[in-house]
């Protein structure tokens, strides 16, 4: 799929929210760094908050990587940039998240289980995004992402 | 009128005409839709959908075992696109090269492209699946026509015996036409040259069965002139080149380029093409974006001027910037028997001892002659639509217009302006269309994007129900399975 601005922005917002809370839901019992008699729920609300950051501040990243394609002559965001990608979001998040500016988590995280559970949903999404997308919606990758 | 004159009328409601590969993704695309097998004619005179495109990769140093110039998810056996090629030859050759290949790709890799062989096993199979030579009527179509109730009358000539009178008339709601490139161009002083001199042996379209040049060089050293920037031209080179290096042979290969690209070129920051060497480099026929990104969004948009100016902003001859044909032309300028250079010939004179003269002007106004034993045109299949019978006819009769670069002016949905009949609709796609909203047309995914917008206009009629998610999906596993639809 080579985007256009809104359909990357759909595309990231619906498959955070289908897969993203997939594999999150499988994750969260066996995360690793997650200090012992940590209540399975709390584990839960701070992955889907991280979750919901992806989001947000994914908006602001499609907005930057738009502007890196207007360089690119195919003016397409090869597979490999969209895998990459995953090294400047998570570490933006994992300071914000040390630093205490995201709202709503019960304990900040641990790398361990911040980069496992981002790592693991980053890959799926990464994953979803280059294939299976394109079986229940045949028109999604002519229309540059867009859903609707 | 047509049943009084003694024709026989066969009724179906949608009729496509061409019978390659454009016809077939469209006749793929409904059948997937779920219309039945009744309800569609294939009328053609080829025996399966990808024999011209086989014909012309072939002719073009692209056999089977070859890789074409088509990105791994366009593929035309497999509306959704998944999985794509790079899969399943990873799959077939339990290897990881193309997973890795396709991963890396543009940056540190050429773009992953199937081989040929890959591509037509798979329209074999897509073919027997959807029982696509049930709806074939072979037979050569002379013209489409509006019926005064509404629809079309498109007149078939079936080969000469196989059937009771010479003509049939097909009478649809709907027609779609697939015709293909109208023919073959020839640059004018090689056409010249061809027919003053009645030599089609020397000089020959890199389209043509030229397979004599090759055999030639191998009996003993010759002088080739390739005249071509573009994907073709690149092909020959490879050939010439590693025929050169397997068999040890002395070819000398001079190669002219009408326009010479130097570098990165382009309006602004942000429309630069790479360049080099004489060539535009570019993955695929168009930038990438035309296929469902932005410029496809932009072009969707624009009207008359504007779009043909958008048209010519990306378009130009290009070629893909591969490793290996790099690294031959580099070794063949370093030795000497590449020679690269700006020229557009004036005219082709024969010389001696059976050889060709070519006289070579530059823009800087250098003259140069050139002796050669062959001359490849490999500038491509760029004929005037008008050239083909049943697009003239439509053009003259019916009601069909031109569009900002020439071509035939469709609409958004691919339904050609101006050819409506009553309830009815008559539709194109393929290489005469270009210069609508949608610039990819001759391409395998650019094919399947009309396809789709042609089946969901033909949905929105009424003729069949819209591809949702859920039957796409169930649809996917059927092909995935192998399973009729």
């Amino acid at each position: 799929m080579v985007p256009t601005l809104l359909g990357r922005i759909q595309t990231r917002l619906f498959l955070l929210a289908t897969v993203g809370p997939v594999v999150t839901l499988l994750l969260v019992p066996v995360l690793p760094g997650v200090p012992a008699g940590t209540p399975l729920g709390d584990v839960l609300t701070t992955a889907l908050v991280v979750l919901a950051s992806v989001a947000v501040l994914g908006i602001g990243w499609e907005l930057l990587y738009h502007l890196l394609m207007q360089f690119r002559w195919e003016k397409d965001w090869p597979s490999l940039f969209g895998l990459l990608n995953l090294l400047n979001e998570g570490v933006l998040l994992f300071v914000l998240l040390k630093a205490g500016l995201v709202p709503g988590i019960p304990a900040t995280p641990s790398a361990a289980a911040f980069w496992t559970h981002f790592t693991a949903v980053w890959l799926a999404v990464w994953l979803a995004a280059n294939g299976p997308m394109r079986v229940p919606f045949i028109r999604w990758r002519f229309r540059g992402g867009r859903l609707i | 009128m047509v049943a009084a004159s003694g024709i026989p009328v066969v009724d179906v409601p949608f009729v496509t005409v061409g019978g390659g590969i454009g016809s077939f993704v469209t006749v793929d695309y409904l059948r997937v839709y779920g219309v039945p097998t009744s309800q569609i004619r294939v009328l053609t005179n080829l025996d399966h959908p990808w024999q011209t495109y086989e014909y012309l990769t072939r002719c073009s140093q692209i056999p089977r075992t070859e890789r074409i110039r088509s990105d791994s998810s366009s593929r035309p056996d497999n509306l959704w696109g998944f999985p794509s090629y790079a899969l399943e030859e990873a799959w077939k050759d339990r290897s990881l090269k193309h997973l890795f290949n396709i991963a890396t790709e543009p940056v540190f890799n050429d773009y992953w492209t199937p081989r040929a062989g890959t591509v037509f096993d798979n329209l074999e199979r897509e073919a027997k699946r959807i029982d696509y030579f049930s709806m074939v009527a072979k037979g050569n179509v002379r013209m489409v026509r509006k019926r005064a109730d509404g629809g079309y009358f498109t007149i078939l000539t079936p080969p000469p015996g196989a059937t009771p009178t010479r003509r049939v008339a097909f009478r649809s709601r709907f027609v779609h036409l697939a015709v293909g490139y109208p023919g073959l161009k020839f640059l004018p002083d090689l056409q010249e040259f061809r027919e003053r001199h009645q030599d089609y042996h020397h000089v020959v379209n890199a389209y043509e069965p030229h397979e004599h040049v090759y055999e030639f060089l191998k009996t003993q050293p010759g002088a080739v002139m390739v005249r071509g920037g573009g994907i073709v031209a690149s092909r020959i080179l490879q050939r010439l080149m590693d025929d050169r290096e397997k068999y040890g042979l002395q070819t000398q290969i001079v190669h002219a380029f009408r326009t010479f690209v130097t570098g990165s070129h382009g309006p602004h920051l942000w429309s630069r093409r790479r360049g080099g060497d004489g060539w535009a480099y570019q993955g695929f026929n168009y930038p990438k974006s035309v296929w469902g990104g932005q410029l496809k969004a932009e072009m969707r948009k624009l009207e008359g001027a504007e779009r043909a100016a958008k048209y010519k902003q990306m378009g130009g001859t290009n070629t893909p910037r591969r490793r290996r044909w790099q690294s031959q032309m580099k070794k063949g300028r370093q030795e000497g028997w590449y020679h690269n250079m700006q020229g557009v010939v004036d005219r082709v004179e024969p010389g001696p001892n059976g050889r060709l003269v070519s006289h070579l002007r530059s823009e800087d106004g250098r003259r140069q002659s050139f002796l050669s034993d062959f001359i490849i045109d490999c500038t491509g299949l760029e004929a005037d639509i008008s050239e083909h019978r049943v697009l003239e006819d439509l053009l003259r009769h019916s009601g069909a217009q031109r569009n900002p670069v020439n071509r035939l002016e469709v609409e958004r949905h691919f339904e050609v302006r101006g050819t409506a009949s009553g309830d009815g609709a008559l539709y194109a796609s393929g290489t005469a269309t270009l210069g609508g909203y949608f610039p990819g047309v001759d391409t395998f995914l650019g094919l399947q994007i009309a396809a789709q917008e042609i089946a969901d206009d033909l949905a929105r009629r009424g003729f069949c129900g819209r591809l949702g998610p859920i039957r796409s999906t169930s649809q996917w596993l059927r092909w995935a399975r192998n399973k009729a639809v």
